[in-house]
């Protein structure tokens, strides 16, 4: 696995990346805006799967931790609880 | 084999609705399938070899980043344009004048487009001074740009023994030394280096008449004309041949000057598909049929425009198929062998050799010096008549100059070394040595797995690089590496279908290729260019069933 993590074949990847997105031929200030663009979108996308997901992804939890300890209350309590994470 | 031969050949000529012969022949075929080769069933035994020709199919994936490259290139070339209009870049490619401003734009159109902001990056690939004789290595100029390639500047260092990749040297005839060269500087010394006149008045030389008969024992032909360019001579001959009321099928990717003399003629011109003999015979069919287009009237000839060898593709043209639909519509054919005269063949005489037929049945044999022979110019051969008319009301006889006399040296020696008129048998074993080079070096970058396209037996080889970054990154890398490869992209090309283009030639050492090979294995994994994967796509030399025709069908 260390060849595989070597900077060597990290910077063949960013090679690949560089050709097949044609910043292989922009000139420097071409470069700078067009990562920097890229790297802004990467940043946005990464908050918002943050934002989205782990709520989400919390909120399951919750109604999952929910569910299994109304299991071992009374019937009235489980009406009123499940009510609320509905 | 014989018999079964002529029973397809009768079963294909069988001029019943198609769709009943096709189910019948295709049944008998897939019959006799299991028991012989495949070649011989195919297309009613018009064939005496295999017809090995392969296109495989774009990758998606490859496609798309293809198209997200040039997406990226688009908007970044907008963004530039933007800040040349606005001044805040100097804009150093041609614009209208400060006056002309508010006119009609000239340079808004796409073609324009890509030339200010694609080609610009890698225009550095392309017309590289060379400085010695483009034979298999070459020495080449230096030159760097310090404006990303808007400018260039020699170093002065010249780049010695460059492996010459991309000569249209086929038969290694582009020579400093050697029987053709000293015959032509003892010409020199005789005649001088110009003409200085046309073929009709005063610049018809001796040596032309020599020439015009050497080149017609070649072909096999009654007679021959030779002009000193092969551009003008596809351009300047197609007017005299035919004009309005005629009738062109040319093949889709025809080379330029065929299409220039086709629409110079004034004749109406129809496109079938590439090597595609059922849209061929669909447009011969419906041309018969109909006729002309308002008045019905029957065309007064039909002229089917091919080429021997197609460059871009490394194409070989079906020409025994398009034989007998020409003898069988009753049109005329005129084969361009630019590329394929002295290439192709056992004897080196073309793609009629080639494939082994009669070189009579091809009305108008046209080719250039300019490839296999190490000169320049082009011929047009055929029968008596067509040529002495030709003599007389063709453009390039009346207004061009004519050869200057050591090119046609150049050419006359060759041509006697590759029929083995000069004692030796030089010329045989260098047509043998180029079907060698061409078998090897296919079979090793196809095993390496890059998409190459074309026949097996062109020594034209295309590789498919596809995105636009690695068409710049190709050539330079290759140079790098002391080899020298031509890359095309668009327009020679569909856009995103851009090749490197490797000529092979005789002159090409087993070394030389090995070398070529490892350095072409090399840039290919360092750019990922190994996009085959190894699936025989099926040809359309299968038997000709109900499906086929549709597929044809616009």
């Amino acid at each position: 696995m260390d060849v595989k993590n070597s900077p060597r074949y990290l910077y063949w990847l960013f090679c690949q990346f560089e050709l097949i997105t044609c910043s292989y031929l922009m000139e420097p200030w071409e470069k700078v805006l067009f990562y920097s663009f890229n790297l802004a979108m990467l940043g946005l996308l990464l908050y918002t799967t943050y934002v989205c997901v782990a709520f989400q992804a919390s909120s399951a939890f919750q109604f999952t931790c929910a569910r299994v300890s109304i299991e071992n209350k009374t019937p009235k309590n489980v009406k009123i609880q499940s009510l609320l994470f509905s | 084999n014989k018999t079964i031969n002529f029973y397809f050949v009768f079963l294909c000529s069988n001029p019943g609705p198609h769709h009943c012969s096709g189910i019948c022949a295709f049944l008998v075929k897939a019959l006799f399938s299991f028991w012989f080769i495949n070649h011989i069933i195919h297309n009613g035994g018009l064939y005496k070899r295999p017809f090995n020709e392969a296109f495989e199919e774009t990758p998606m994936l490859v496609a798309v980043l293809t198209y997200v490259g040039y997406g990226v290139l688009t908007l970044f070339g907008y963004l530039r344009d933007f800040m040349r209009q606005w001044k805040i870049e100097k804009c150093q490619n041609a614009t209208e004048r400060e006056e002309q401003k508010d006119f009609v734009p000239l340079y808004q159109d796409f073609e324009n487009f890509y030339n200010r902001n694609l080609y610009m990056r890698i225009r550095d690939s392309w017309n590289r001074p060379i400085c010695s004789v483009p034979g298999a290595k070459v020495d080449m100029m230096e030159r760097v740009s310090h404006d990303y390639n808007w400018t260039f500047t020699y170093t002065g260092r010249v780049i010695k023994d460059i492996i010459n990749m991309g000569s249209y040297n086929y038969l290694g005839f582009a020579q400093k030394t050697g029987p053709c060269q000293e015959a032509a500087a003892k010409v020199l010394s005789q005649y001088g280096a110009g003409v200085c006149s046309t073929r009709q008045e005063m610049g018809n030389l001796d040596k032309h008449e020599e020439l015009e008969k050497l080149v017609a024992r070649f072909l096999g032909v009654e007679s021959a004309m030779a002009y000193g360019m092969g551009f003008a001579t596809n351009s300047m001959n197609i007017p005299a041949l035919v004009g309005k009321g005629c009738l062109i099928l040319s093949d889709e990717l025809n080379h330029a000057s065929l299409v220039l003399g086709a629409r110079l003629s004034g004749a109406t011109i129809r496109i079938f598909k590439h090597n595609n003999m059922q849209s061929l015979e669909k447009l011969l069919k419906d041309a018969i049929v109909h006729g002309q287009p308002r008045t019905r009237r029957p065309w007064k000839k039909i002229l089917i425009l091919v080429e021997g060898i197609y460059s871009m593709e490394g194409s070989i043209v079906r020409l025994p198929e398009v034989i007998a639909l020409k003898k069988k519509y009753k049109s005329y054919l005129y084969l361009d062998e630019a590329h394929s005269i002295g290439a192709l063949g056992p004897s080196g005489r073309g793609v009629v050799d080639y494939f082994g037929l009669n070189p009579e049945d091809v009305d108008v044999m046209m080719g250039t010096f300019t490839k296999s022979f190490g000169a320049a110019g082009g011929y047009i051969g055929g029968k008596k008549e067509l040529i002495d008319y030709l003599r007389t009301y063709s453009h390039s006889a009346a207004y061009a100059t004519s050869m200057s006399p050591p090119v046609v040296e150049q050419i006359i020696t060759s041509v006697k070394c590759i029929m083995g008129e000069d004692g030796t048998t030089i010329g045989r074993a260098r047509v043998q040595q180029l079907a060698e080079n061409t078998r090897y070096f296919r079979r090793r970058l196809k095993e390496m797995g890059f998409i190459i396209y074309g026949n097996e037996d062109s020594p034209v080889v295309p590789l498919m690089l596809y995105m636009p970054a690695k068409i710049g990154a190709f050539g330079r890398e290759m140079l790098k590496r002391n080899i020298g490869v031509v890359v095309v992209g668009f327009p020679a090309t569909p856009i995103i279908e851009s090749r490197a283009r490797f000529c092979l030639s005789a002159a090409h050492t087993k070394e030389m290729l090995d070398t070529a090979l490892k350095e072409i294995n090399e840039v290919g994994d360092l750019l990922q260019l190994k996009y085959s994967r190894r699936r025989l796509v099926p040809l359309l030399d299968r038997p000709f069933d109900e499906t086929t025709y549709e597929e044809t069908e616009d």
